[in-house]
């Protein structure tokens, strides 16, 4: 076997930022199983009182919207994000694509504040899109987009489409174009080509894309916090608010717990969902 | 081969969505931009008078200030440690075997799967249990983890173009290992280390959901304290700030993609 000169020194930084992870994540575990001592920030003894509460129909309730959400994002940005990585994978033109390029992925470095910021002024009542539709005379009072899902879900998508077309387009542009020229020249008109051949091709990046893309919304908050203004809560705002107006960490820990649980479950789900789909897919 | 009519129609169709969805995507920045430049507080379009006072209004902020300052003293050491250590361990990966490979990059690659919201509270606990809670050293510790996976898959891609034959013959040919890191592997990965450093750099300075949990206010960071101005206050100084921002970002990426092919490190472009 070959020497491996640097391994201690190459290994050891690495190991230690993962035992530095679950550790953290071990933190977390522990707090969730213990009492909350109201006023203090300490935590007491052994109880799975808090996974209880969390039966509790308000608490229920937020479970059940954040799945929503999430899925309603992961579903939207699919259906906007594979046009867009087509594009971005197939243009000739090298300055188009560059534009689509910095395009697609500039958002993705403004974090979720900035984004989420300009989504308020685009959406509120005296917002861009509300200022316009009235003075063209389309409606008489403003929309409301504020503080309901729909507006969440549209900001969530414009945050979300980065990843997804970055994910859709490096499953795009590892397909041999000539499988489509080929079914072409057999007589396969354009639609049928594409879903005959690209799409099933490109079915590993749609599933990849579309569970980051759901893992991604779950992890969202401020978008949630800022234009579901409370009125529309996710998980993420709810631990907020409980290790931050309540101080009950052990609770807030009790939601991440099974908040992460969900979503490896769901994902989990999704890839076995898929695997089924593709063994009976067309071939 | 002819293009038929149906050809033509779904070319000129799927033209017109992509340009919608772009439209889409940048319409955000374009009403940002609109209501920075607007003389007025109240939003309206289009403005009545144009001024740069939100412009000098967000850059005399204290709040802002100390959030840039924070911002890149916490960014500076997250990304270049987590560069050091990312580095580190995708040259292992790639070219030793050792015990517990894949169980250490499953786990480093993991924040990519878990709420950042659920990261922020596990450090916070964890630094509240090991005396470091309200320190930046709690704030850096949480970025490094939030930003390796970004590094180790920038230095992965340039890893797997790699030709170790190059290093194969520098050895061959009496060069010790040291030497061979140091003159051929480090300089032919330069490209994706620079790229990996700079996706780090930029992720960690806009870290928001788990920088909220574990900072306080003497360290703060822009997303943190642009978060409690939009909380608190509904004037144009914050559209200022976002252009300046987007501005800065996109040049940022622009340079990148001029220099490093940002394509190639994204993987959604080949040499063919």
């Amino acid at each position: 076997m070959k020497t491996q000169p640097f391994l201690r020194s190459f290994v050891t930084p690495a190991a230690l930022c993962a035992l530095g992870f679950l550790a953290a994540m071990a933190a977390i575990l522990q707090y969730s199983v213990r009492t909350f001592i109201p006023g203090s920030l300490e935590a007491g003894g052994f109880t799975l009182a808090n996974f209880a509460a969390l039966m509790k129909p308000l608490y229920a309730r937020v479970f059940i919207d954040t799945v929503w959400i999430c899925f309603l994002t992961a579903f939207f940005t699919l259906i906007v994000g594979y046009p867009l990585a087509y594009a971005l994978v197939h243009v000739r033109n090298r300055l188009a694509k560059s534009f689509i390029l910095i395009t697609v992925i500039t958002p993705l470095f403004l974090g979720e504040v900035v984004r989420t910021y300009a989504w308020i002024i685009v959406l509120g009542n005296n917002g861009f899109i509300n200022t316009v539709l009235i003075k063209l005379g389309i409606v008489a009072q403003p929309l409301q987009f504020m503080f309901t899902k729909f507006g969440v879900v549209v900001a969530l998508v414009h945050v979300t489409m980065p990843v997804m077309v970055i994910i859709l387009a490096a499953a795009l542009s590892h397909i041999d174009r000539n499988y489509e020229r080929a079914a072409q020249s057999l007589g396969a008109g354009p639609i049928r080509a594409f879903t005959t051949v690209t799409l099933p091709l490109s079915m590993p990046g749609i599933i990849a894309g579309t569970t980051t893309a759901f893992a991604w919304t779950f992890s969202a908050f401020a978008t949630p916090q800022l234009i579901g203004g409370g009125r529309v809560n996710m998980i993420s705002n709810l631990v907020y608010q409980l290790g931050f107006a309540s101080f009950n960490f052990p609770f807030a820990a009790s939601l991440c717990v099974s908040g992460l649980a969900l979503v490896l479950i769901i994902m989990a789900l999704v890839g076995v969902a898929a695997r089924r789909l593709e063994s009976i897919g067309p071939h | 081969m002819p293009r038929s009519p149906l050809q033509r129609l779904l070319d000129i169709g799927g033209t017109l969505a992509v340009l919608a969805i772009l439209g889409f995507l940048l319409l955000p920045a374009f009403v940002v931009a609109l209501a920075a430049f607007n003389d007025s507080a109240l939003l309206s379009f289009p403005p009545h008078a144009w001024s740069l006072r939100w412009f000098a209004r967000a850059i005399a902020y204290r709040d802002f200030q100390e959030g840039v300052r924070n911002g890149l003293i916490v960014t500076g050491w997250a990304s270049t440690i987590a560069l050091v250590v990312g580095a580190a361990f995708a040259f292992a990966m790639d070219h030793y075997r050792f015990r517990l490979k894949t169980a250490i990059e499953g786990v480093l690659l993991s924040p990519l799967v878990v709420p950042h919201f659920t990261v922020g509270l596990g450090f916070l606990i964890l630094a509240a249990q090991i005396g470091l809670a309200r320190t930046y050293t709690i704030v850096i510790v949480c970025h490094v983890i939030l930003v390796l996976p970004f590094v180790l898959r920038s230095v992965y891609v340039s890893l797997r173009n790699l030709d170790q034959r190059l290093e194969l013959a520098a050895a061959s040919l009496g060069a010790p290992p040291h030497r061979v890191l140091a003159t051929i592997t480090l300089p032919l990965l330069l490209p994706g280390l620079l790229s990996g450093w700079l996706f780090a750099a930029i992720l960690s300075f806009n870290e928001f959901t788990a920088s909220l949990f574990v900072t306080v206010q003497r360290t703060q960071t822009l997303p943190v304290a642009m978060y409690n101005y939009v909380r608190d206050y509904a004037d144009p100084s914050m559209a200022a700030l976002s252009v300046m921002y987007i501005v800065a970002t996109a040049a940022l990426l622009t340079f990148a993609n001029a220099f490093l092919g940002l394509g190639k490190v994204l993987n959604v472009e080949h040499d063919r």
